[in-house]
């Protein structure tokens, strides 16, 4: 296993939410990145931040450890759950909210129904 | 072949889709990252197609990414997708 590919699954199995983005959660330097920590931020999800900017072995080896191509990539309890559409999408629908629940992690139902609301 | 014009070949021999739109959207990505001069860096693609039927979101996702192919995917600074069958 590479450097990078230990790292990630070390951060991966000390975290129970980690988001691999391009920037952090309090500035974000990618639309796509910005997305979806905005929608953990107002969900109120305790998350692991992870700048892919900030980590060139990182920024690649994310793409090779999850063979996904592209940033921002989820993970929850070390499963990789998808990228900036797929969380959108999983939002939206509430897959998103029964993935939470069932990975025992905390965050707020009622800002996951507005968000609903205001996309309806 | 424009990198659109390559796009909706590889998708249209790899699952014959019932509907395809393939967008070039750089032009609203203006001095993002990533953005180039003459576009074609963005990209938002619908697709529906039969052999999407069956596949959790990120199978569907991971099949259109190895019908693109790397060297495609690698040109393209950021690519939408909205998959379903």
């Amino acid at each position: 296993m590479t450097d990078a590919a230990s790292r990630i699954r070390e951060t991966n199995a000390a975290n129970d939410v980690v988001l691999y983005m391009k920037g952090t959660k309090t500035m974000p330097q990618c639309g796509f990145s910005s997305r979806v920590a905005g929608v953990l931020n107002y969900m109120g999800v305790q998350y692991r931040d992870v700048d892919v900017l900030a980590d060139d072995a990182i920024r690649q080896g994310i793409k090779d450890f999850s063979d996904w191509p592209t940033i921002p990539q989820l993970y929850v309890k070390g499963e990789f759950v998808g990228g900036c559409d797929i969380i959108t999408e999983m939002t939206l629908s509430g897959e998103l909210d029964e993935l939470f629940d069932k990975s025992g992690v905390a965050f707020d139902k009622d800002a996951a129904e507005k968000i609903r609301q205001a996309n309806g | 072949m424009s990198v659109s014009e390559d796009i909706r070949t590889r998708l249209e021999q790899a699952f014959g889709p019932t509907r395809l739109e393939v967008v070039d959207d750089s032009e609203r990505h203006r001095g993002h990252a990533g953005y180039r001069e003459g576009g074609e860096s963005h990209f938002n693609v619908i697709i529906r197609a039969q052999s999407f039927d069956g596949l959790s979101r990120v199978a569907r996702h991971r099949a259109v990414h190895d019908a693109l192919g790397a060297d495609l995917v690698g040109r393209i600074h950021a690519l939408s997708l909205d998959i379903g069958v």
